[in-house]
């Protein structure tokens, strides 16, 4: 048995986390958070000239053609350092999405220039403050003309595209938008992580192409946000891990009743329980690792079991790492609040606690009867 | 990464389970051993003979030398009879703590002799061993054990009484830590023995647990007299030999037995809630879902430990999380269990086939591994301090004599 990355995607994983300590990636958070810019175009350059955004696009396609394994690693240290750019949005949503559900002509067409950076794609799904069903999603396709609203879509005023979910008839189909193209409407919206940039877009008569997946639409975004889950996982691992490293940091160094408090029971257990909360969600997403890059049946259960688990994680490093700074924790100077911020942001983005739980559980009854 | 085996593990595996299928039989579910309890009167013949078989093949203590009884196997073998072993109704419950604590002790400090004359009865499972550490005033605080030991000539005289010791009633020896030197500190002054328990002097009580169950003692000494040969290590140095042997338990106590996720997931298949399969209930996937969380973490932590022990790397006290998170799950599962039967759940019926009693069980059972071979508390002082490296606790006793230490009697 061989459950753990490989000395070469270790390495990488290494390279990536001192690359983007050396780019000051959390500095760079924060200045985005305070600042007017939506992401941080110099990190974003230097990510792309990384090659990160080609890791798992074919060499057909220009890519690196490497497997999900390193992409995985790669996102756990993008989600340590916060980093601010729409990578997530581009790669482990539209990238994939294109790249397992567009026809030849369609990869062709994006995936060069995904791979090098060139475009920015993203997935707009969500529409109201209710989760998006198959039942209720009111944006609609009539021919190749696209009408209605989306609002959080991540980085959708970066994007050059979205993969857009749409009513066609009563199917469900996912199609290719052109955001700067007439009939898209793009406003920048203000949320709690501003770290990470959002947008909402009302189509007016927008011309679209339909992703042309074998699957029916909504089986194929499944699919996408089950890929994605496992890449976000490791998102939120990172920053699981960095919480727990920051709140030990502190509490080693922090003195009270003439002592560090770290050597209180009651700051010792919590770290303690951070960790075992990270090495499970480790665990899960380790599996999540090895079932997307080899694209094993249980890959559903497998992205489920990773997303809960890395989002429990990160909710309890997050918000114990700011209970075991004190007051220090509750002020906007320490980064405290930047992984509070972005645990939430990460929470929610393909769908919330209750939607994922739900999902693990109808994967395992699909797996009991057979 | 990947689940494969190497092209040796293979061939291992292929050997452990030949042996297996011709000897054992196959379980029907994983959470039933379909042996009696440890409790139970023929339990520890049933036993005795599965551990002479297993010697006589060359399956017992696979982690043992071979000069000792035991198979001289690497680590991983070692995982992979486990991994086998587990598929198959084996009794068990009888051997461990020689097999696992006293074995490897008695490997590091005792005489040759002494290791050829007990090691071999121990791997076959003739002679069964106890553990003689806790105290009524020493548990967590091991080191706060007050057992006296007073050397008279080449014999030492041990007063006093240990606690919570499994199978102490039908043992043929012990590991027993002593207090040597009182007035030296409290690390300092313990020294470690082992003892026949059929020494003049020895009593042992049963102690009736929650569950109603009897399996462990407390273990009175009164003028029992052991020679000086018998002592492992030097005077004062106990503390040191006992860490050995808690280093050795901690890697022998895995997951807690009982209902996990499957039995859950199942029993929600089958019963009803509100007018509807239970399994349809968002409480009860929302709990369902944290628990097959919970175990599908350890169950790859546990492949990432095999993974490093394949590599032939040590894995570390990371494996304290083990009991920590499948004790509290068990305890979750059985109270979750018994409210799929409603009412009904707290019914205890004659037929150990009922429904109820796997839950029972995990019910009682959960909260003694919580406590047992280190209680959760103790497994975070060991997560904070040895992985994560946070300080120790201050503490009121060091650089005292021990005499002076204040404690509860006094």
């Amino acid at each position: 048995m061989n459950f753990e990355f490989s000395s070469d995607q270790m390495l990488l994983r290494d390279q990536a986390r001192k690359f983007l300590e050396g780019q000051e990636s959390i500095k760079k958070a924060r200045e985005v958070i305070e600042g007017d810019h939506s992401y941080d175009e110099t990190l974003w350059k230097s990510v792309i000239e990384m090659g990160w955004t080609a890791t798992t696009i074919p060499e057909e396609f220009d890519g690196l053609g490497l497997g999900y394994l390193e992409l995985c690693v790669i996102a756990e240290e993008l989600g340590r350092s916060l980093a601010p750019t729409p990578f997530s949005s581009s790669i482990y949503l539209a990238t994939e999405a294109i790249l397992n559900h567009g026809t030849k002509e369609q990869k062709q067409n994006y995936l060069p220039k995904l791979a090098a950076g060139e475009i920015v794609g993203t997935l707009a799904h969500t529409e109201t403050t209710t989760a998006p069903t198959q039942e209720n999603l009111a944006c609609e396709l009539k021919k190749d003309l696209l009408n209605g609203s989306k609002i959080v879509v991540p980085d959708g005023d970066i994007a050059n595209f979205a993969v857009v979910s749409a009513k066609d008839g009563n199917k469900i189909v996912l199609c290719l938008a052109d955001l700067a193209a007439e009939g898209a409407e793009i406003k920048s919206e203000n949320t709690l992580d501003p770290s990470r940039s959002h947008a909402s877009i009302v189509f007016k008569n927008a011309k679209v192409e339909v992703l042309d997946s074998k699957v029916d639409g909504w089986t194929a975004l499944q699919e996408v946000l089950d890929r994605a889950a496992v890449l976000f996982s490791f998102e939120q691992l990172g920053g699981a891990e960095a919480c727990m490293n920051m709140a030990k940091e502190y509490a080693m160094g922090r003195f009270a009743f003439g002592r560090p408090i770290a050597s209180f029971q009651a700051i010792k257990h919590k770290i303690a329980d951070m960790y075992i909360a990270v090495e499970l969600a480790r665990s899960n997403c380790y599996f999540g690792a090895w079932a997307l890059s080899t694209n094993a049946p249980e890959l559903s259960t497998a992205a489920a079991t990773a997303r809960v688990s890395a989002s429990q994680a990160f909710n309890e490093c997050s918000k114990e790492n700011i209970q075991t700074h004190g007051g220090m924790g509750f002020t906007w100077e320490f980064d405290c609040h930047l992984y509070y911020r972005r645990c939430r942001q990460l929470a929610a983005n393909i769908g919330s606690q209750a939607i994922w739980k739900n999902k693990l559980i109808s994967s395992l009854e699909r797996a009991n009867q057979i | 990464m990947d689940f494969n085996d190497t092209p040796e593990e293979v061939t291992f595996r292929k050997e452990v389970n030949d042996w297996l299928s011709a000897n054992a039989t196959l379980k029907d579910s994983s959470a039933d051993s379909g042996y009696p309890g440890r409790g139970e009167e023929d339990a520890l013949t049933v036993a005795k003979k599965w551990a002479a078989k297993l010697y006589d093949s060359g399956w017992a203590c696979l982690h043992w030398p071979q000069e000792y009884g035991g198979r001289g196997s690497t680590p991983i073998e070692r995982v992979i009879w486990g991994q086998e072993a587990s598929k198959y109704r084996i009794p068990g419950g009888f051997f461990e703590i020689g097999q696992g604590m006293a074995g490897p002790v008695l490997m590091m400090y005792a005489t040759e002799e002494q290791k050829k004359r007990y090691l071999p009865p121990m791997a076959k499972g003739e002679e069964v061993w106890c553990q003689l550490f806790s105290e009524p005033g020493a548990g967590s605080d091991l080191a706060g054990l007050k057992t006296k030991a007073v050397l008279e000539g080449d014999t030492w005289i041990i007063n006093g009484q240990k606690i919570w010791t499994s199978g102490a009633h039908y043992c043929d020896y012990g590991i027993l830590v002593t207090r040597s030197d009182p007035s030296a500190q409290k690390h300092k002054g313990l020294t470690y023995f082992f003892i026949d328990m059929k020494s003049p002097g020895v009593e042992c009580r049963p102690i009736k647990q929650i569950s109603g169950g009897a399996n462990f003692n407390e273990v009175y000494f009164t003028d029992v007299k052991i020679p000086d040969e018998q002592r492992l290590g030097a005077v004062g140095d106990g503390w040191k030999v006992a860490l050995t042997t808690l280093m050795n338990e901690r890697l022998a106590v895995g997951d807690a037995s009982g209902p996990d996720f499957q039995e859950a997931f199942n029993l929600a298949c089958e019963h009803d809630l509100n007018g509807e399969l239970a399994i349809k209930d968002g409480y009860v996937r929302d709990k369902l879902a944290d628990w097959y969380c919970q175990s599908s973490g350890l169950k790859y932590t546990k492949y990432r430990n095999i993974s490093a022990l394949s590599r032939g790397e040590t894995p570390g006290p990371e494996a304290s999380i083990t009991k920590i998170v499948s004790g509290n799950k068990l305890q979750e599962i059985a109270n979750f269990g018994m409210d799929m039967m409603d009412a009904a759940g707290i019914l205890r019926p004659d037929s150990s086939e009922a429904e109820q009693t796997m839950y029972h069980a995990g019910f009682f059972g959960a909260a003694g591994i919580r406590i047992a071979g280190g209680t959760d508390e103790i497994l975070r002082n060991i997560i904070s301090e040895r992985v994560l490296g946070l300080p120790q606790d201050m503490r009121a006793d060091k650089g005292i004599p021990f005499n002076e230490i204040p404690s509860s009697n006094k």
